[in-house]
């Protein structure tokens, strides 16, 4: 057995281990760090499976980025989490059902599998046009952006949607508030904004 | 594929060592350290007062509009990398491709700027 079957089998106890806490912890803050363990050894297994750019967009965005979200979303939340965890049990049928349907999505995936045009050729070890950089990011920019245009373009406005939607949602402007106005403050100079009175001795303004 | 992995050895022994050394010092903790707890001595204290109540209090639907609006350009880096590592290798299709992308994105930055989102009152 060598190291990476080892470290192999590490990081998928791991990942099991914390998916589980996830789901049983009492927490739900806590539940959100094991996630975050969970991403973190997933993102190692990617890298033991030679896909180097995947294992950090995981730790880039999902440990990053989606994990605060996360427990943004836990601390905006006032429920009762204890009164949550009691009624846990009334939930399991219809997490099983949601679980068989993923298992067999998965089976459904895995059947079904198969590789795009181009891509195993890149895939192979040497095949990479771009010598001493890692060979699966080259290899993804050398299709993704005019093999897979559309799609690229796609993943653009959905992220332009995703912005718009959430401004949309969750902006609330305060009107009894006072702002500061940059701009205003910039342009503002002395001959506008004080005026000097001569005052003459003796008498008031 | 085995260059690679010998790559992320290193990453792999500090990753060990730092898991070894914080449960060695937390184990030394428990059992080297003087303990005698009563409940006085562990209750929550607040300047001589009880604690009101729970310090765990919501959070402001603000934070999770600036959370969102990093994941999106998180994302918009995250297609970026690609890009730049084959840069020198990519057609000019690709390249006004992601310039667009960059460009559309551009047009929610403008958006989210103008609307306020990014202003802390």
């Amino acid at each position: 057995m060598t190291i990476a079957d080892l470290a192999f089998y590490a990081f998928a106890f791991i990942v099991i281990m914390a998916a589980l806490f996830t789901v049983v912890g009492r927490n739900p803050v806590h539940s959100v760090l094991w996630l975050i363990l969970a991403f973190l050894s997933s993102a190692a297994m990617f890298v033991l499976l030679g896909a180097e750019f995947i294992a950090m967009l995981l730790v880039v965005v999902y440990v990053g980025a989606v994990a605060v979200l996360f427990l943004f979303v836990v601390m905006m939340l006032d429920v009762d989490f204890a009164e949550l965890r009691a009624e846990l049990t009334r939930y399991v049928p219809l997490a099983s059902l949601v679980v068989v349907i993923l298992l067999m999505q998965l089976v459904l995936v895995f059947g079904a599998w198969s590789t795009a045009d181009g891509v195993t050729v890149l895939a192979r070890p040497g095949a990479a046009m771009i010598e001493g950089q890692p060979e699966n990011i080259s290899a993804l920019g050398l299709v993704v952006y005019d093999q897979y245009i559309l799609l690229f373009q796609l993943a653009g406005l959905i992220l332009l949607v995703a912005m718009i939607g959430a401004i949309v949602l969750t902006l609330r402007h305060r009107t009894d508030v006072k702002r500061q106005n940059v701009l205003a403050q910039m342009y503002r100079d002395p001959a506008k904004a004080m005026e000097l009175k001569d005052v003459k001795p003796g008498q008031g303004l | 594929m085995d260059a690679l992995l010998s790559d992320y050895l290193p990453i792999l022994i500090f990753l060990a060592l730092a898991i070894g050394l914080g449960v060695v010092l937390i184990l030394a903790g428990l059992v080297l350290a003087v303990r005698h707890p009563d409940p006085e001595k562990v209750s929550a204290y607040e300047c001589g007062f009880n604690a009101f109540d729970d310090a765990r209090m919501k959070f402001d639907v603000r934070f999770y509009l600036v959370s969102i609006l990093f994941i999106i350009f998180d994302l918009e880096v995250a297609f970026l990398f690609p890009w730049a590592v084959a840069f020198q290798y990519i057609s000019m299709t690709a390249f006004w491709s992601m310039i667009v992308f960059l460009g559309v994105l551009t047009i929610g930055f403008a958006y989210e700027w103008k609307k306020g989102a990014l202003e802390w009152e």
